[in-house]
């Protein structure tokens, strides 16, 4: 084994701000080489500098033991440095042959050389296990098989140094699979494999090394099989993880919200999409909801909010609320963090000080009766800035210029700005860094000792069975059980939501 | 601080200055492509246009092609398209010239019950799109593209059918004359009295004031009031304006009533300040050009102000052309041009600012 890559002290500043400070990275040939660090550690820039896209101020890059000065991407190319995108840059309408020598057509005369083209893609195709049709249009095949598209272009161009940013981001779990497989193929053929991402469960199933940035440096390089999960993301975020708890019992007599019976039937009239779902929440309590996505969890939050048509009835601080519509529900203190913030809560486009507004145009601060008061919004909305760590450099951002974290901790604050009783949180972590996500569980952990009742719906079953204090499992648009997280471990809600248990 | 805000200046700048230029070049290629110098038609059309009498035709022409502009500006905001302006505008012209003149009633409440009825009008013949988009979920652009070959048809059926009189020794056919408590009062005396010089013909259409109000109130309404903020909330993210409690089918009726209810009240500059009657030369394709209007001015009462502007004095300036032997048709490539690369410039410089705002975050994060 020898380095294929090496980083000496690479140093990149922007106006304003470092980059990258002192990174520092080996990548031996044969290896998958993890880069791992927050959002806006500095891992993009890294492999930008690596791929000649930026240029370090100062620091040295090793390829095969000598140093390199890489103006442009070509010069990388050159080098056998081979990038696969995050978002693939494939042409629909050609087929994957096409696609794989776009660019660096084998030619013959002036003529390109489809033959010795598909001689080597097929070749290749089969020495790392890539398996893919040479012939069918790009626009056929799923996100899984387009990244081998990505790939087989990649190692076309001749690289043996791979570089793959965020490459599991847009795939299914099978597709990740299959994903490693080939990674651990074009190991077996003595290529150096970088991978970075922030999944550290993904990272350690697959590297072998790991370097880990924050903030521009280099905190640790590691070996893949000597770290836990949890220990990563310390080093990631450079203090102690922030845990899923809450502290005694805040649980109040009053009950904050009430649940008879409550179906969704469908307009086919198959099974339902919620079926006959009864449960009391206490002010001052969580209700967590654990299920396989798509068992009727989103359902049960819309029917909550009004969002959808139901049978049955749901109380709200004691008076029935079935005949109110969303917009009086809201008004009445419930508040929401849906599932799919950009979707859902976000105009992505218009200024963070107009999301302030989403969902609360009827009434104080940012409203006066029927008219908009400007300043007052946008008073608010720094306010909400300040108290929830939203990073951005004021409210005329547009929200889209935000990260997930911090579009994500600006909603959390944005509802719990009406202070409302009751709160329908949808993932409420989901995406976000590790740091937003502590602040996150604080926040909730607060408004919970103050008495607001909370229905959690998460993927993150450690979250779930931390946060809740009673978890309800939904199977098939039904609650199927009743657990005491106390005594429940991840494995065992697992099996409930699969209806295993 | 300061460099950014210069910064700024020249990124608000960047594409109006771009269309224009752009703009320019295309009209050029097409004079040229008649073998004329674009140089010398710019002068012609700049010393026609800038004359007090051709500038007031100008403000004219813009007056109706404004108001409409807002009525499609209403739609647009809410993520609708109303491409029936034209079919609404025509049916309120002609129904509130035949009702109007149907009785006297004192000055400013003729002119206000004519209102109401090419209000009324326009608004139920646009409803039609509402009630199928809610009810039927039909695209709004498919039903007010018919409803406007319709609404053309109709007009021009009830108007040879019913409201038209016939003049002895015309051949124009009109509806009868509104009496003059429904006339709207010309502009140029008022303004003489302020002071401007006296111009031969002259005429400034008192629908102007209108259209300036209008504007007023659509700047108002949509930046500064709830209502305003759920119809650009349900343009802009209309899945989280429901979520936050917009209804969304109330938001689409409202919408395209009250665009149909102002397209309506675009086709009163003509009815109520110049001809006093529907006639056969009622201007057609305002509404279409209003879309223009509306796209270049990006649906902002400002922006649409200048669009409106801009056209009419185009298609005012234009007329000399003529005189130099180059076909006055040239304005509307020129108009077309505009509109493109105003388009294309503005959506350009909106990713280069998102950009730019990505970056200002990466700062503030680091910092």
């Amino acid at each position: 084994m020898s380095v294929a890559v090496e980083l000496r002290h690479i140093t990149k500043r922007f106006p304003g701000v470092v980059a990258n400070k002192d990174v520092s990275m080996k990548v031996e040939t044969g290896t998958v080489h993890a880069l791992v660090g927050e959002n806006g550690a500095g891992k993009s820039t890294v492999m930008k500098i690596l791929y000649g896209m930026q240029h370090p101020d100062s620091g040295e890059i090793l390829v095969n033991g000598t140093t390199v000065n890489l103006k442009n991407p070509n010069d990388a190319i050159e080098l056998g440095i081979g990038m696969v995108h995050q978002h693939f840059m494939l042409a629909d309408n050609f087929t994957v042959l096409e696609n794989i020598i776009l660019g660096a057509e084998p030619k013959h005369g002036v003529t390109i050389d489809f033959k010795a083209a598909r001689d080597k893609v097929m070749e290749m195709s089969k020495a790392y296990g890539l398996d893919i049709d040479p012939d069918i249009l790009v626009e056929e095949l799923g996100v899984g098989q387009r990244q081998r598209v990505e790939i087989l272009k990649v190692l076309f161009r001749g690289a043996n140094i791979l570089i793959f940013d965020e490459p599991t981001a847009v795939l299914v779990p099978q597709e990740v699979d299959d994903l490693f497989g080939a990674l651990q193929g074009l190991r077996a053929k003595g290529m150096a494999v970088i991978f970075i991402s922030h999944k550290l469960d993904e990272v350690l199933r697959v590297a072998d090394e790991v370097t880990v940035v924050r903030a521009g440096e280099t905190v640790a390089e590691v070996k893949a099989k000597d770290v836990t999960p949890r220990q990563l993301a310390e080093l990631m975020v450079g203090s102690e993880l922030p845990q899923p708890t809450t502290h005694g019992n805040t649980r109040r007599p009053e009950v904050t919200l009430a649940l008879k019976d409550v179906s969704i039937p469908t307009a086919t009239g198959s099974r339902d999409l919620i079926s006959h779902i009864s449960f009391n929440l206490h002010a001052g309590e969580v209700v967590g909801i654990a299920g396989v996505e798509g068992n009727g969890q989103a359902e049960l939050i819309e029917a909550i909010m009004g969002l959808r048509d139901y049978t049955g009835s749901i109380e709200f601080l004691g008076s029935s609320i079935d005949h109110l519509t969303v917009a009086h529900r809201h008004d009445l203190g419930i508040g929401l963090i849906p599932e799919d913030r950009q979707r859902q809560a976000l105009m992505m486009n218009s200024p963070l000080w107009e999301n302030r507004i989403l969902g609360h145009q009827r009434g104080k601060p940012v409203m006066h009766g029927a008219i908009l008061d400007k300043k007052a919004t946008i008073a608010d909305t720094k306010r909400i800035m300040q108290e929830f760590d939203v990073r951005a450099p004021g409210p005329m951002t547009a929200a889209a210029a935000l990260s997930g974290g911090n579009q994500q901790k600006f909603i959390v604050g944005r509802e719990m700005s009406k202070a409302p009783a009751l709160l329908l949180a949808s993932h409420p972590t989901r995406g976000v860094d590790v740091g937003a996500q502590g602040a996150i569980w604080e926040v909730l952990r607060e408004a919970r000792s103050k008495g607001m009742a909370i229905v959690l719906i998460s993927a993150d079953l450690e979250e779930l069975i931390g946060m809740s204090d009673r978890l309800l499992v939904m199977l098939r648009g039904a609650i199927t059980a009743e657990l005491d997280p106390q005594k429940t471990t991840p494995e065992q809600l697992g099996s409930a939501m699969t209806g295993a248990a | 601080m300061k460099r950014l805000s210069i910064q700024k200046i020249a990124l608000a700048l960047a594409a109006p200055v771009a269309a224009a230029i752009v703009s320019l070049v295309v009209s050029s290629v097409a004079v040229l492509a008649s073998h004329k110098s674009p140089m010398l038609a710019y002068k012609t059309m700049w010393e026609f246009g800038t004359q007090g009498g051709s500038l007031m035709e100008a403000l004219n022409s813009a007056t109706p092609y404004y108001i409409a502009a807002i009525a499609i500006a209403v739609t647009f905001q809410a993520g609708l398209f109303n491409i029936g302006v034209e079919g609404q505008l025509r049916l309120g012209a002609l129904f509130s010239a035949y009702i109007g003149a149907m009785f006297t009633l004192p000055p400013v409440l003729h002119v206000l019950a004519v209102f109401i009825v090419a209000m009324t009008i326009g608004g139920i013949w646009a409803s039609i799109a509402a009630y199928l988009k809610v009810k039927r979920g039909v695209n709004e652009v498919i039903s007010t593209i018919m409803l406007n070959s319709l609404a053309v048809g109709m007009t021009s059926f009830l108007f040879a059918k019913y409201f038209a009189v016939i003049t002895e020794g015309s051949n124009n056919m009109t509806t009868k004359e509104l009496p003059t408590t429904a006339w709207f009062p010309d502009l140029v005396p008022l303004l003489t009295k302020l002071g401007l010089p006296e111009i031969q013909g002259a005429s400034v259409n008192g629908m102007l004031v209108i259209a300036i109000a209008l504007g007023f109130i659509f700047w108002f309404v949509v930046n500064r009031t709830r209502f305003g903020f759920e119809l650009r909330a349900s343009g802009a993210n209309p899945i989280a304006a429901r979520v936050s409690g917009v209804n969304s089918k109330k938001m689409t009726v409202v919408a395209l009533v009250i665009s149909g209810a102002i397209a309506g009240l675009s086709g009163l500059p003509a009815v109520l300040g110049e001809t006093h009657a529907y006639n056969m030369g009622f201007r057609s394709g305002i509404g279409f050009s209003a879309i223009a209007v509306a796209l270049l001015g990006r649906n902002s009462a400002g922006g649409m102000a200048f669009s409106a502007l801009l056209f009419g004095f185009l298609e005012v300036s234009s007329r000399a052309l003529e005189l130099i032997d180059i076909a006055p048709e040239t304005y509307v490539i020129m108009q077309g041009s505009i509109l493109l690369s105003s388009v294309i410039a503005y959506e350009v410089v909106r990713r280069f600012k998102l950009t730019l705002q990505s970056k200002e975050l990466a700062k503030a994060v680091s910092a």
